[in-house]
C-alpha cells in the first residue's frame, strides 16, 4: 500500500513546523559562542537592537527566568546524569557555538543582520575537545557507578579477558568520527503564547507529550495548557529526541515580545546546537578454536560526552548476546570534552559498536580462514546468552541465507585482491546488527463515524518511517474496513498520549493499542448487533463473526450482513468512540529476549592507484517479525544502507581543537552520501510473526536497518584490497596502493 | 542580510562603470557562490551588479577559436556541441563541477572567479589572511586536508576549486575582459595568481572589469582526453585531486601532452615539464609514471593533506592512461 501522505508530502501541502504563519508572528536568530570555554566578559547589544525592526536582543543579563528551570527538569528518558544546559541563565561558555543571545525582529532577514551586530568578549578559558588527548579522563557513567545492576557497568561471562591467553586471537582498535543526524528539514519552532499561562508550540519533534511536559515543568504551567503540534516531521534520525536550548529560547522571546517567534537553525547551527553520535574508540579482542569457534570477547568501547551531562548508549550490547562465546568482558566508560551533548543517532550505540565487533569477526575469519559467513553461522546462538532466556524469535539464519544468494556471495574469494572488474579490485563483505524489539505503552482513541469512516488519534510522530500508513493498516487488517475508510491522526499533544517515536518501537508500541482499539470496536459492534432484528444474529461474539470490506457478518450464515454504518444507524448512534491503551506484559517479556536482526552485504570496488571506492551493490535482509507494509519497511532499510553508506565512506566531524571549533559544518564540508554513492539496494524480510512481543508480530526494523552496514562496507573493502581500515570514514586516501 | 543596493544594468558599460567607481561594489551572475559567502558574511559587498541581462551568453566559433560568453551557464557549455566536439576535456571538467542544480545557474564568468572553499575563510569567527589580512591562516596549522601542495606561502595555502578552470589552462584558454580603461586579454595561466604576501587578492582581474568571455584556441586535443577527479564521494564534492590530461596521438607515440591539476594549488596548476618530458614518448605506464614524477617536484604537503603527494602522482598516471585509451 502506498502512503497515506504521500499525495501531501510530494505536493507541499504537508505542513512542517516552520511553515505555518501565525498573525503577527517575529523571527529569532540565535547568536553562538565564538569559544569553547570560558565565560562572557561583556555583551554589546546596542547596535543590534537599533538596527531596523529589531523587537529584542536576549541574553543572560536580561532574559525572561524560566520558573522551572531550578528543577532540572530533563525530557529525555531515562535522565541522563548532569544538568541540560539551560539558556541565558549565567555567563559560562560550555561548548563552541553555544546559543548566548536571540535577536528577534519583525522578519527573518532584519532578525539575521541584527544577530550580527551583537559583539561579545570573553574571558577564555583552557578548553579540551580532543579525544585522543584526554582519554585518560574517560570514566564509568554514573548511573553504572550508582547501580551496580545497570546495564551499563563492566560485563564479564566466563572469565575476564580470556582472549588474552589464547593462541588464535586478534585484537584491535576502531574509531567511528562524530556523526551528525542533518536531516533534511532544520530544527525549527514557532512558539506562541495564547496567555499568559497558555503555550503552544509548532515543533520539529520526535516526542510529542515528552514536550508538552518538558514546557510544562519549565514554565510551572499545568501541563494540558501547553499544545504540541508536530503533524509532520522531516526526518530527524534521532536528534528531536531532546528538547533542546533553541527550543526554550524561542519560547522565552515569544514571552518577552508577546508575539508569537519563529525560530529555525541554520545548516551550521544544526553541527552544535542538535545532538550528533558521539566520537568512539573501540578496542576488541577475539580469541578461537581452530575450527571456528569463539573462545572470548573483549570489547571496550570509549564514547564523548559534555562536561555538563553523562551521555550514554548501549555501545556493547551485541557482544554481549550475539555470538556463543563462553568468554565475554565489556567495559564501556565516557569522556567528557568541552563539546555540546550527543544524542541518540540512528541505531545508537549498537551502529558504533557494531563496526567494531563485525570488523573483529572479519578479522578473526582471515586469521581462521573460515568463510566470514561461515564463522557466524557456526557462532550462531539459539538462546541469548547474556541472559540466559530464549529468544521471542529469531530467523537471523534465514536472512542471512537470503543475503548471501542475493549479493552472490559465492562469487567472493577468501584471499583478498583476487576478483577484479578491468581495474578496479572487487570485494564483498558483511555485518550483522541487532536492536532490542523494544515496546512501550500508548493509548489510541478510535471514533467509528456513522458513514463507516474511522478516525483514530495518538500523540506519536512520524518521523518518515510512515507511521500513519502502518497504523490504518493495521486497523484495516484487525477491523475489517478498507484503509480508504481509516484515517490515522497524529503529531498533537491534544490526542491520546504515545511515547516519542525512537529505538525503533512505535508499530509495536502504538500498532499493539490500534489493535486492541479494534478488538474493543469489534466487541462493541459484536454487542450492537447479538440484539438485532435479525435472529442469525443472535448470540453473536466476536469470534463466530466475521468482520470484512466494512460489513459484519454472521460467519456460519454469511447472508446475515450488516454494513458498519447501518449497525450504528440501528442503534441510533452518531459514532462509536473507544480508547484503548496498550503496554506489554513484563512478566511475559521477562521469560524472553527480544531482538530484531538484521545482516548487510556489501559488493565494493576499489581503485588501486586513486583509492576511489564505489559501492556496487548492497543487500539487507531483517527479521523484523511481521511486516506491515513492504514499500515503507523496504524505505527504512534502503534508507538506513544509504546511512550506514555514508558512516562507512564519508561522513565525519573535524574539530579544529586549537579553537575547540568544527571546521566541517555544512554540506560541502561534512559529506552525506549522494544518489550516485548509493548502489542499487535491496531489501528483504523474513516476515514471520513475533507474536510474543506484541499482538501484531511485529519488530523493530529503523534501528537495525543502519547497524552492521558500515562494517560490510568496511570488510568488503577489506576482501578487495587486503586493507583493513579501522577509521572510519574510509576516504580514498586510505586506500591507495601504489 | 546586511542590506545592499541591487542594479541591472543591460550594457555592460554601464556595469562596468558602476563596479569601478564603487570600491564596495561587485558584480553578481549566477549567484551560487557569492550569495553563499554574503550569508556567511564572509563577504559584505554593499552594491550587486546584477550581470545577467548583458549579451554574454552565446558560444560560438570565431577563427577556429571557441568563444564562450562570460554569462554561459556551466551546464550549458558542458552540453554544447561545438565544446563536445572540439573541447571535450571542458566539457568533462565541467560535468564534474558541483551538481546539475548548480550547473544551471553557475555561469563561466562565475566559476573562474569562485573563491576558496577554505573552511576557516568561511567562518567569520576563525582566522583567515584572506578574508581579513593579519588574522593569519587558520589552516597552516589547522585542518589542511584539502589544501594546497604547490605554490602556498606562509599566509595562506588555500587551493582554488573550480574543475572548469584545470581543463581551460591545460586548453590555453584566454579571458577576455573588458575594464574602465578599456579591454584587454589575459592567458589563462597569467589570470589566478598565488597567495604571496597578499592573499586577500583572489585574481589579476582590477576593480571594475568584467569578464566578457574565453577563449579557447583549435587544438588537436578532441580524442585522448580525459578529466579525473577524485574526491570524498562520487559526486557533489571538491576534488582532493583532479588531473586535467590531454594527448595528441600518433599510434602509440604521443605527439604532445596537456597536464593539469586541480586541488593542489591556489591557480589550477599547469604542469608544462611534464607536459614537455611527454612529447615524442611511447604511452605506457612506465612513462607516465615518469612524467608524474617530473610533476611532482617541488611539492611541499602539510599535516593534513600528505597523501596528495601520492594521490597527486597517481590520479596523473590515471588520467593518462584513461586519455590514452580514450577514443
Ligand atoms: C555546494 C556547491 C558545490 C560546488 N561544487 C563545485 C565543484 O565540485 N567544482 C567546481 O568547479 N565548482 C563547484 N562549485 C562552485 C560553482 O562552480 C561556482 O559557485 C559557480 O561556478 C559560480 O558561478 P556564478 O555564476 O554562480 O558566480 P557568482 O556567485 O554570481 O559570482 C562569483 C564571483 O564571480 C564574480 N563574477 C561573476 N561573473 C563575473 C564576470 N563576468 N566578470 C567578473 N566577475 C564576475 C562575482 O563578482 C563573484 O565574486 C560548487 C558550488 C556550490 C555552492
Ligand atoms: S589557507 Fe588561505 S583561505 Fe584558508 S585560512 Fe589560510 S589564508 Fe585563509
Amino acid at each position: 500500500m502506498d502512503r497515506v501522505d504521500s499525495r501531501q508530502k510530494v505536493t507541499g501541502a504537508a505542513k512542517y513546523s516552520a511553515e505555518y504563519e501565525l498573525p503577527n508572528m517575529a523571527h529569532g536568530i540565535l547568536v553562538g559562542s565564538t569559544i569553547a570555554k570560558g565565560s562572557i566578559k561583556s555583551i554589546d547589544t546596542k547596535r543590534a537592537e537599533n538596527a531596523p525592526g529589531v523587537l529584542a536582543v536576549l541574553h543572560y543579563q536580561n532574559s525572561p527566568k524560566v520558573p522551572g528551570y531550578a528543577q532540572e527538569a530533563h525530557p529525555t528518558e531515562p535522565k541522563p546524569a548532569g544538568k541540560p544546559l539551560q539558556v541565558f541563565i549565567d555567563n559560562q561558555i560550555h561548548f563552541n557555538d553555544q546559543p548566548i543571545a536571540i535577536v528577534v525582529a519583525d522578519t527573518l532577514e532584519r532578525a539575521v543582520y541584527a544577530a550580527r551586530l551583537v559583539k561579545v568578549q570573553y574571558n577564555v578559558d583552557e578548553h579540551a575537545t580532543d579525544f585522543d588527548k584526554n582519554v585518560p579522563k574517560a570514566f564509568l557513567p554514573t548511573a553504572a557507578k550508582r547501580n551496580p545492576k545497570h546495564g551499563l557497568n563492566d560485563y564479564t561471562r566466563g572469565k575476564e579477558d580470556a582472549y588474552k591467553n589464547e593462541a588464535l586471537k586478534i585484537e584491535s582498535e576502531y574509531v567511528i568520527p562524530t556523526e551528525f543526524h542533518n536531516p533534511m528539514e532544520l530544527q525549527s519552532i514557532i512558539a506562541h503564547w495564547e496567555a499568559a499561562d497558555k503555550l503552544t508550540v509548532y515543533d520539529k519533534t520526535q516526542a510529542v507529550i515528552g514536550t508538552q511536559n518538558a514546557f510544562a515543568k519549565d514554565w510551572k504551567i499545568p501541563v494540558e495548557n501547553v499544545k504540541v503540534i508536530a503533524t509532520f516531521v522531516g526526518g530527524a534520525f534521532g536528534n528531536g529526541l531532546h528538547t533542546w536550548p533553541h527550543e526554550t529560547a524561542a519560547i522565552i522571546a515569544a514571552k518577552k515580545v508577546n508575539r508569537p517567534v519563529k525560530l529555525m537553525l541554520t545548516r551550521e547551527q544544526m553541527f552544535t546546537m542538535v545532538g550528533y553520535r558521539p566520537h568512539a574508540w573501540q578496542k576488541v579482542g577475539m580469541s578461537a578454536t581452530k575450527d571456528g569457534k569463539i573462545t572470548a570477547i573483549t570489547h571496550e568501547a570509549i564514547g564523548q560526552t559534555s562536561t555538563y551531562e553523562e551521555f550514554t548508549e548501549s555501545t556493547l550490547q551485541q557482544t554481549r548476546m550475539m555470538y556463543t562465546s563462553p568468554n565475554v568482558t565489556t567495559r564501556y566508560r565516557i569522556l567528557p570534552l568541552d563539546v555540546s551533548t550527543p544524542i541518540w543517532m540512528r541505531g545508537p550505540g549498537e551502529a558504533t559498536g557494531a563496526f567494531a565487533l563485525e570488523s573483529a569477526m572479519d578479522e578473526m575469519a582471515y586469521v581462521l580462514g573460515i568463510d566470514p559467513l561461515e564463522f557466524r553461522l557456526i557462532n550462531h546462538t539459539d538462546k541469548d546468552p547474556e541472559k540466559n532466556l530464549p529468544w521471542s524469535t529469531k530467523y537471523l539464519k534465514e536472512a542471512m541465507q537470503m543475503g548471501a544468494e542475493q549479493i552472490g556471495w559465492s562469487k567472493r574469494q577468501l584471499k583478498p585482491g583476487q576478483v577484479k572488474n578491468g581495474e578496479w579490485l572487487v570485494g564483498y563483505g558483511m555485518g550483522v546488527g541487532t536492536f532490542g524489539a523494544n515496546r512501550g505503552r500508548a493509548k489510541v482513541k478510535a471514533t467509528l463515524h456513522k458513514d463507516g469512516t474511522l478516525v483514530m488519534q495518538s500523540a506519536t510522530t512520524d518521523i518518515g518511517p510512515g507511521t500513519g500508513t502502518a497504523m490504518v493498516q493495521i486497523a484495516a487488517q484487525n477491523l475489517g474496513l478498507p484503509p480508504e475508510k481509516i484515517v490515522f491522526e497524529l503529531g498533537s499533544s491534544l490526542y491520546p498520549p504515545s511515547p516519542s517515536q525512537g529505538g525503533s518501537a512505535t508499530v509495536a508500541t502504538v500498532g499493539s493499542a490500534v489493535h486492541a482499539v479494534c478488538q474493543t470496536l469489534k466487541q462493541r459492534i459484536a454487542g450492537m448487533v447479538a440484539g438485532n432484528a435479525d435472529t442469525s444474529f443472535k448470540g453473536a461474539t466476536v469470534e463466530n463473526l466475521t468482520f470484512k470490506d466494512g460489513y459484519v457478518s454472521v460467519t456460519a450464515s454469511p447472508s446475515a450482513r450488516l454494513s458498519f454504518a447501518d449497525v450504528l444507524k440501528q442503534q441510533n448512534l452518531p459514532e462509536l468512540e473507544v480508547t484503548e491503551e496498550s503496554s506489554p506484559d513484563a512478566s511475559l517479556r521477562s521469560k524472553y529476549s527480544m531482538y530484531s536482526f538484521s545482516v548487510h552485504f556489501a559488493e565494493v570496488q576499489v581503485h588501486p592507484l586513486t583509492g576511489q571506492v564505489r559501492v556496487t551493490n548492497m543487500v539487507a535482509c531483517a527479521d523484523a517479525g511481521t511486516i506491515i507494509n513492504a514499500k515503507t519497511a523496504g524505505n527504512q532499510m534502503i534508507g538506513g544502507a544509504v546511512g550506514g553508506l555514508g558512516m562507512a565512506l564519508t561522513e565525519g566531524g573535524v574539530i579544529d581543537h586549537r579553537f575547540g571549533r568544527y571546521v566541517t559544518k555544512d554540506f560541502a564540508e561534512y559529506h552525506v552520501p549522494v544518489h550516485a554513492d548509493a548502489p542499487n539496494i535491496s531489501a528483504a524480510f523474513v516476515n514471520k510473526p513475533d507474536l510474543i512481543n506484541n499482538p501484531n508480530g511485529t519488530k523493530g526494523i529503523g534501528e537495525i536497518a543502519i547497524i552492521g552496514v558500515a562494517p560490510a562496507i568496511a570488510n568488503a573493502i577489506f576482501n578487495a584490497t587486503g586493507k583493513r581500515i579501522r577509521e572510519l570514514p574510509i576516504t580514498p586516501d586510505k586506500l591507495m596502493m601504489v | 542580510m546586511i542590506p545592499f543596493q541591487y542594479v541591472k544594468p543591460s550594457k555592460p558599460k554601464a556595469a562596468i562603470d558602476t563596479v569601478a567607481k564603487d570600491q564596495t561594489a561587485m558584480f553578481i551572475a549566477g549567484g551560487t557562490n557569492l550569495v553563499d559567502l554574503m550569508k556567511r558574511g564572509v563577504m559584505t559587498p554593499e552594491k550587486l551588479v546584477d550581470i545577467n541581462k548583458l549579451p554574454l551568453r552565446k558560444i560560438e566559433r570565431e577563427n577556429g577559436n571557441v568563444r564562450i560568453g562570460a554569462l554561459a551557464l556551466n551546464g550549458a557549455v558542458a552540453e554544447d556541441k561545438l565544446v563536445m566536439e572540439k573541447h571535450p576535456l571542458l566539457s568533462q571538467a565541467l560535468n564534474a563541477g558541483a551538481s546539475a542544480q548548480l550547473r544551471n545557474m553557475a555561469t563561466v564568468g562565475g566559476n573562474i572567479m569562485q573563491r576558496v572553499r577554505c573552511p576557516y575563510f568561511y567562518d567569520t569567527a576563525m582566522p583567515c589572511n584572506k578574508r581579513e589580512p593579519g588574522t593569519g591562516c587558520g589552516a597552516l596549522q589547522g585542518f589542511n586536508r584539502m589544501h594546497a601542495i604547490f605554490g602556498h606561502s606562509e599566509k595562506c595555502i588555500a587551493v582554488n576549486p573550480s574543475d572548469m578552470n584545470v581543463a581551460l589552462v591545460a586548453l590555453d584558454a584566454v579571458v577576455l575582459v573588458s575594464g574602465p580603461k578599456g579591454d584587454r586579454k589575459i592567458p589563462f595561466a597569467e589570470f589566478h595568481r598565488l597567495p604571496g604576501d597578499t592573499p586577500q587578492i583572489h585574481t589579476n582581474l582590477q576593480q571594475g572589469e568584467l569578464i566578457m568571455a574565453v577563449e579557447i584556441p583549435e587544438n588537436p586535443y578532441t580524442k585522448h582526453v580525459h578529466y579525473l577527479k577524485v574526491r570524498d564521494r562520487t559526486s557533489y564534492a571538491f576534488a582532493l585531486v583532479s588531473v586535467a590530461a590531454a594527448l595528441d596521438m600518433d599510434g602509440s607515440t604521443i605527439k604532445s601532452a596537456r597536464l593539469a591539476m586541480g586541488g593542489v594549488a591556489h591557480k589550477p596548476w599547469r604542469l608544462n615539464e611534464a607536459e614537455q618530458f611527454l612529447a615524442g614518448k611511447t604511452a605506457n605506464e612506465a612513462t607516465f609514471r615518469q612524467a608524474a614524477e617530473i610533476a611532482m617536484r617541488g611539492a611541499k604537503a602539510f599535516e593534513h593533506n600528505k597523501f596528495k603527494l601520492q594521490m597527486g602522482p597517481n590520479t596523473i598516471v590515471q588520467a593518462l592512461k584513461n586519455a590514452a585509451g580514450a577514443v
